[in-house]
């Protein structure tokens, strides 16, 4: 068995899906992506393009300059509350010198031949924190060729040299002559030009919108309740269907009486598809009556039965057997074995739910040539293909309205595709007919529907010389691997899946002798990638088990780790950002409080915070203050980023605080907000948020930022309370002082 | 059965089940979509409206109990603590994927309608029965200081 060692060059996640992608588009070889027009439901603004469509210039397949003067920006990505839309646009409207008040944003078809994600190979989708970071050149040649025809069509119309033209918010001049036009003015002319092969890109000092806050293209229709979501959508003739599926994974439908459901007023049919039993009826309520009153007989021979107490107990033991190395450097044992003092500890976390505030929903037109589907769809060529599949149709026959999501946090790009198979599943058997179905989840069918962030084991254990130096680091992590079994399987490498590891095998601190060792459980619990992946357990237990060895060193926690980062220039950088900002020297806490620190690089950025917390008597924890430092490249929004760290915080608190889904017998235990609780405003600490001035290229900020809060806090808690929290959530643990 | 109430100043009759919860008949028969499902059981305030000028979970609200009554929904709000609210919430760029504001701005609404200078504690009170899983909490208090400061200068 061969080694992964990762010493020389530390593994990224970006890196790792560019692989995945790779074996994705080997399967998919003989299929055609077609060319679709872009769809007139989609984007903020609704039907816009259409009417400029006559008299539009479309250099490439990013940007639509209408003769009204309106710039349409195309979207690949989804706009699912990252900021995408208003990103990407920024970075295509620069290169233009567009008038950022003309923009306007419409979201890509399914296409992966135009649209492909660049970090992922040939698949359109969003994912891992990419969206900005694949489309900068992209975008910038776009909107600078653009440009560039523009000037061409100007410099032919005036006959002057393109050289004395200037461009200021969509409006060219040519001072000599003290003529100007409006990019408007010129489409048709434009549209006439060959596109430049190559075009120069501007200087970022001469930057306008990138590094400063245009408004978000979304934020207004998101406060008057026009933005349209899946769940608003309505077309002629449209079903609602809502699915009762197994209470158990892996169980499967016995028998089902309808009898009761189908007396329900508006329910049209009550159908069996492969996840369930299906109530389709003229209206939420009617389907949500007609299910109550269903009653399936469920066959669960196949299901997970096991209790998830049971099944920690099963990682516990698996921590101590051999494991698959994701890491060797030196000699971590013998390391450990001379060591003149030696730390260890081991760290639990629960399973966790993505829970975006809309249900999991997606409308479905099926006949037998075509599929159309409408949802916040964010895994657009790995959907495509599974509704074909499902379908009875090529992939090319299914076309994809991506429309806003209400959140998502990973959930809506899963590789089975489960709310949009369930959906053509329901249209088939419905007889597709044309029907437009819209298939609406509850809360209870999210929180109990799988697709969790797994659950894992951690056991580390560290070595300090008679110096007090750390030098040997050994880890071992069970769980279950997200990308086993699934079509991106082909991108684990010696059993390693890179998601289960990512955060601890690239740990940043220079210890002489590392080993990571992965464990991989099988359990029947549908796994997925949740919010900062891999780093949202692997960062808790680095960055809470390097303080402990850091107060076993009788070190600072934060020199300690300055003085381990000395060669990782940007990790160091956003550390002392944070700990300058939040005041680290500035003496100790009052009694009941305390400091803590967390630092970590997820998707190319790094990430420090410090938390204040106070714990009361009770051991109630409370988050009163958190400090952000973020390294991310170039700004391209820094009020993005801002609420991006902003909002990462608040969801890595919650889960930190709450989070767990649980299982008796196989059986979910949580099923709505009340039970699986997560964070509210009376909870949510203040938050700055300080980013690193760079000129390097643009790096994700959607996802890093949920990383280092669990850890920072667990520190203040330590520091407050001189007890540690190994184990998810903290409300399970005892920090009373 | 037939419910007769005020749905954003109109007087409005549904015919559809009474027992049907209040969101699914604005959403569905009365075919307004600014407000939102969240929980189906008042745990999230994705769904608030006003009923009477009370801030309320219209998913576990049946429609029968507002006969009679005022409800506002997002598309009817129309006060100048409405609309300072929607102004601040623009300013300070509050929303991320979007899907809960329509209830997070119908409850700071209905809070500034009653308390022109409300503290943090209050924003708690009001606010915390609304989960934004953006978290975009910070934004949301420092919008609803905002408000109340520029309705204030309005003389409401």
């Amino acid at each position: 068995m061969s080694t992964a060692d990762f010493s020389s060059s530390r593994p990224t996640r970006r890196k790792f899906l560019k692989g995945a992608g790779a074996a994705v588009t080997a399967l998919t070889i003989g299929f055609e992506w077609p060319a679709r027009p872009a769809l007139a439901l989609a984007g903020p603004t609704g039907a816009t393009g259409a009417a400029n469509m006559a008299a539009a210039f479309a250099p490439n397949a990013f940007v639509r300059i209408g003769a009204d003067n309106s710039i349409t920006i195309i979207s690949k990505h989804i706009e699912m509350g990252q900021g995408a839309y208003t990103g990407l646009a920024t970075v295509l409207a620069e290169e233009l010198d567009a008038d950022w008040a003309q923009v306007r944003v419409e979201s890509a078809p399914a296409d992966a031949t135009r649209y492909a994600n660049l970090a992922f190979g040939k698949i359109q989708g969003t994912g891992g924190s990419s969206a900005i970071a694949n489309s900068w050149p992209q975008l910038r040649d776009a909107g600078a060729k653009a440009r560039a025809m523009l000037l061409s069509a100007a410099s032919g119309e005036w006959h002057v040299p393109a050289a004395e033209l200037t461009v200021e918010k969509s409006v060219i001049y040519h001072a000599p002559s003290k003529r100007q036009a409006s990019f408007g003015s010129l489409v048709r002319r434009a549209a006439a030009l060959p596109v430049p092969d190559t075009v120069q890109l501007k200087d970022p000092k001469d930057f306008k919108l990138i590094g400063r806050r245009p408004a978000r293209v979304d934020v207004a229709a998101k406060c008057d309740g026009s933005a349209l979501f899946t769940i608003d959508v309505e077309l002629p003739g449209m079903l609602v269907a809502l699915l009762k599926r197994p209470p158990l994974f892996g169980g499967v439908v016995k028998s089902f009486d309808a009898t009761a459901a189908a007396k329900v007023p508006g329910v049209m049919k009550v159908l069996q598809v492969p996840r369930g039993v299906a109530v389709i009826a003229k209206s939420f309520w009617a389907a949500k009556l007609g299910r109550d009153a269903l009653t399936v007989e469920w066959d669960d021979s196949k299901a997970e039965k096991r209790s998830s107490t049971d099944m920690m107990e099963e990682y516990r033991r698996l921590a101590e057997q051999p494991a698959l190395p994701a890491r060797k450097q030196g000699d971590a044992k013998k390391a450990l074995g001379e060591a003149a003092r030696k730390i260890s500890a081991s760290f639990e976390f629960p399973y966790l739910a993505h829970a975006p505030m809309e249900p999991l929903d997606a409308v479905v037109k099926l006949d037998a040539k075509s599929c159309e589907i409408w949802a916040g769809d964010q895994f657009q060529t790995v959907d495509q293909m599974n509704a074909a599949q499902t379908a009875g149709l090529t992939p090319a026959q299914v076309s994809i309205h991506t429309l806003y999501a209400g959140g998502s946090f990973g959930r809506r790009a899963n590789t089975v595709s489960d709310y949009i198979v369930e959906a053509v599943s329901i249209a088939k058997a419905y007889g597709a007919d044309g029907t437009p179905i819209k298939l609406q989840w509850t809360r209870e069918d999210d929180i109990r529907g799988g697709l969790y962030r797994p659950m894992y084991f951690h056991k580390l254990e560290a070595g300090l010389n008679a110096q007090n130096e750390l030098t040997g680091w050994h880890h071992v992590i069970v769980g279950q691997s997200i990308m086993a079994g699934t079509i991106f399987a082909a991108g684990m490498k010696d059993g390693i899946d890179a998601t289960s590891v990512e955060g601890a095998a690239n740990i940043a601190y220079a210890i002489p002798n590392i080993a990571v060792d992965l464990s991989t459980a099988k359990a029947g619990v549908p796994v997925l990638w949740w919010r900062v992946v891999g780093s949202s357990h692997t960062t808790f237990a680095v960055e809470t088990f390097i303080d402990e060895v850091a107060h076993a060193a009788g070190a600072d926690p934060f020199t300690f780790r300055r003085k381990l980062l000395e060669h990782e220039p940007r990790m160091k950088g956003v550390l002392e950002l944070a700990a300058d900002k939040a005041g680290w020297n500035s003496g100790p806490m009052p009694k009941g409080k305390g400091r803590g620190i967390a630092v970590c690089e997820a998707f190319k950025s790094f990430v420090a915070q410090v938390a204040e917390v106070s714990v009361d008597d009770a051991g109630r924890i409370k988050v009163e203050r958190v400090v952000c430092a973020v390294d991310c490249g170039t700004a391209v929004n820094p009020d993005i980023i801002k609420a991006q760290m902003e909002g990462g915080i608040g969801f890595g608190l919650g889960a930190a605080l709450y989070g767990a889904i649980t299982m008796k017998d196989g059986r979910i235990e949580q099923g709505n907000f009340n039970d699986y609780r997560v964070l509210r405003m009376n909870e949510a600490p203040p938050v700055e948020v300080y980013i690193v001035p760079s000129a390097e290229k643009p790096t994700g900020v959607g996802e890093p930022g949920v990383a280092p809060i669990g850890p920072a806090v667990a520190n203040a808690v330590f520091a407050a309370t001189g007890r540690r929290v190994h184990a998810f959530p903290f409300s399970k643990s005892d920090v009373r002082t | 059965m037939a419910t007769t109430f005020l749905l954003n100043g109109q007087s409005t009759t549904l015919d559809v089940d009474p027992n049907m919860p209040l969101l699914w008949a604005i959403r569905e028969v009365a075919r307004l979509h600014g407000t939102k499902f969240g929980c189906g059981m008042a745990m999230c305030g994705a769904c608030t409206v006003h009923v009477d000028g009370q801030a309320v979970r219209s998913c576990v609200l049946s429609l029968s109990a507002v006969s009679n009554k005022q409800v506002t929904t997002i598309e009817g709000l129309k006060s100048k603590q409405a609309k300072a609210v929607q102004a601040a919430w623009i300013e300070l760029q509050v929303p991320q994927c979007g899907y809960c504001q329509s209830g997070q701005i119908m409850s700071a609404t209905a809070l500034l309608e009653k308390n022109g200078a409300p503290t943090d504690a209050e924003i708690d009170g009001a606010m915390s029965g609304n989960i934004c899983r953006c978290a975009t909490y910070p934004r949301i208090r420092a919008a609803i200081h905002a408000a109340a400061g520029a309705a204030k200068a309005y003389g409401s």
